[in-house]
């Protein structure tokens, strides 16, 4: 187990800058994730956590110690691959075992740990197939065992669930879960799936064109967004982003479509351009006017089980909203928006920081 | 239409590479009187005095043992050294990675004869002429391109996750390389170790220049040398040539199980 710190990490690759300084604390025990559109240099992050990338500039300390000279190996660190990486020529046993014949330990110490966590992870009655006889999942699985057999100091995991149809993602999920309350090692997680981060980790940082946008609990990432990419990368559909006119400044008031709002912000707008930042899931769309419901016209009706994400036109603005599933709207039709005026968040135009 | 067309092609190339072969076969089964008739006798009587008379008389076996010696060590070496460098080549961060791959295969391109000269001299001043590594290290030299390219190719081919796991699991850059590298480069590994076998248990130039001396002579040299003055022994030529093909058809059957591809799947995803 260890407490993981990055001073000022920089890397390029050729001229590239792909990491531009990055500092985070990742605390002993949590489980932490990077997440970002494809690209930002999140995989990138997590090699060189694991020593299979050097480090251009700055240093990674783990429970203090800087670890950049080190080798892989002598890091302790254990890793789960998007591709899984199981070695084809090895049964399960042999994949589990490998990382603890490479240290030399017992026969019958391999042994016993192989039947533990096999038995942990419902893979017992699998440890004689070769990889290429497996499922999706059940690699998944040997991929995980294998990891967690010489119980590292950290665990990488880099896309561990893209590979996998969406039940049994959301089954590992909870999975992985479990195994990390049950474990309790440090954990760096890495997805371009916000969803996946939001339900499994501690904290997360949100990382675009090599810097780290924001981090933070989930629920702060999902309330408080720094700015326009984290607001619009966080939560599905994206939050609705709306230019809007400042009207006045203290108390804060917009002018949006001909209604007037005020939004709670940390402190009065510098600039006169701002934009308004509401998620589908704060709107609510009905057929009947509601006190402060705004007029708008249905243009797209998608039944999410439940209820229904209904994309308006409000003004001259497309956006989404929710309606209940029970509500008869039509598309090209009239409905009316409501939304609570404290879910309303508001964006600098020119910085897209949040005020 | 189209498939009868590729059986006559394939019977019309096959039985073309084949009919020499057969025929020296034939002719090894064969009487010397059978040997000389005109027309030629097509069935042998099967006689195996030509076997007798080549391991008897011309020290067949002697030649044959000096040919798995230096074919053997060479396959060895040469499979090693490629190994070691067509991973090098393939993954590590080196550079002018294109230009070594270049000059390998400059290397492999000059005509024997034009480097014979020098490599006799090179073995002369080592006191190397007529000695198995006299032999070894030139059939070294001009099959490591060879055996570099094969490799290196397939190392480029084996998906880089599965490195980096070794890696994280503890391996250092040879275990890696000698745990998972290669048992799954098998198929690799194997048809450069047959193409170098085959190439140094073949060679004859080389062999008849360094070795002068029958104690080291190899199998194609030795044969060479079992006409005399006024004769011609054409049965044990052809038995002897009959015995030096064996190894390589058993080593061929022997490996061809090993070269399966598709021994990488399942390890992935999809």
């Amino acid at each position: 187990m260890a407490e993981i710190s990055f001073e000022h990490i920089k890397k390029n690759f050729g001229s590239e800058l792909v990491i531009k300084d990055l500092n985070i604390e990742i605390k002993d025990g949590e489980f932490f994730t990077f997440v970002g559109p494809s690209g930002c240099g999140k995989s990138t992050i997590l090699n060189m956590i694991a020593g299979l990338e050097e480090i251009t500039d700055g240093a990674i300390k783990f429970d203090g110690i800087a670890v950049n000279e080190l080798s892989p190996k002598e890091r302790d660190v254990a890793m789960v691959f998007q591709s899984y990486a199981l070695y084809p020529h090895m049964t399960v046993y042999g994949n589990l075992a490998f990382p603890l014949k490479i240290k030399k330990i017992k026969k019958e110490v391999i042994e016993s740990e192989v039947k533990r966590i096999s038995f942990l992870l419902g893979l017992d009655e699998l440890l004689k197939r070769k990889p290429r006889e497996l499922s999706g999942g059940q690699r998944q699985r040997v991929a995980l065992g294998r990891a967690i057999i010489r119980k590292p100091r950290v665990f990488l995991m880099d896309e561990p669930l893209s590979n996998l149809d969406a039940r049994l993602r959301v089954e590992m999920r909870a999975e992985l879960k479990r195994l990390h309350n049950e474990l309790k090692i440090t954990t760096i997680y890495v997805t371009h799936d916000q969803a996946e981060a939001m339900s499994m980790s501690d904290r997360i940082a949100v990382l675009s064109d090599g810097l780290i946008q924001q981090c933070g609990t989930p629920r702060e990432i999902y309330l408080k967004p720094e700015n326009t990419m984290v607001a619009g990368f966080v939560g599905s559909p994206p939050m609705n982003f709306i230019p809007v006119v400042l009207k006045n400044r203290n108390p804060v008031e917009v002018d949006c479509n001909g209604l007037i709002i005020s939004p709670l912000t940390d402190s009065p707008p510098e600039n006169k351009g701002v934009i308004l930042g509401i998620r589908p899931e704060d709107i609510t769309v009905s057929s009947h006017k509601a006190e402060g419901g705004s007029e708008a016209v249905v243009s797209i009706i998608e039944s999410a089980g439940p209820f229904n994400w209904i994309d308006i036109k409000w003004g001259d603005t497309l956006i989404k909203g929710v309606s209940d599933i029970d509500e008869a709207l039509i598309p090209e039709d009239k409905c009316f928006i409501t939304f609570s005026h404290d879910k309303v968040l508001l964006f600098d135009r020119e910085t897209q920081r949040r005020i | 239409m189209n498939k009868s067309l590729f059986y006559i092609t394939t019977f019309i190339v096959v039985s073309l590479s084949l009919l020499p072969f057969l025929w020296f076969v034939n002719t090894s089964l064969k009487t010397p009187i059978e040997i000389t008739a005109i027309p030629p006798v097509l069935v042998p009587s099967g006689t195996l005095n030509s076997y007798q008379s080549a391991i008897e008389d011309y020290n067949l076996l002697h030649f044959l043992k000096n040919s798995l010696i230096v074919a053997g060590i060479t396959t060895i070496i040469t499979i090693l050294v490629s190994i070691i460098t067509g991973y090098t080549l393939a993954r590590l961060r080196i550079k002018y990675k294109g230009l070594i791959m270049g000059s390998l295969l400059v290397v492999s391109m000059f005509p024997q004869i034009s480097i014979a000269g020098p490599v006799w001299k090179i073995l002369q001043d080592l006191g190397w002429l007529n000695s198995y590594q006299g032999l070894i290290i030139p059939y070294v030299t001009l099959t490591l391109p060879l055996g570099v390219w094969i490799l290196a190719s397939f190392f480029k081919d084996l998906p880089p996750d599965l490195e980096a796991s070794a890696r994280i699991d503890g391996c250092s850059h040879f275990q890696t390389l000698f745990k998972i590298i290669v048992p799954l480069a098998a198929p690799g590994v194997f048809t450069a170790a047959i193409l170098v076998f085959i190439y140094a248990w073949n060679e004859f130039f080389f062999a008849l220049l360094i070795m002068t001396q029958q104690d080291f002579q190899t199998l194609p040299v030795g044969i060479a040398l079992f006409q005399g003055q006024y004769t011609m022994p054409w049965g044990e030529i052809a038995a002897a040539s009959t015995v030096s093909t064996v190894p390589l058809v058993l080593m061929v059957f022997i490996f061809q199980k090993r070269i399966i591809s598709g021994l990488t799947s399942g390890a992935m995803k999809g």
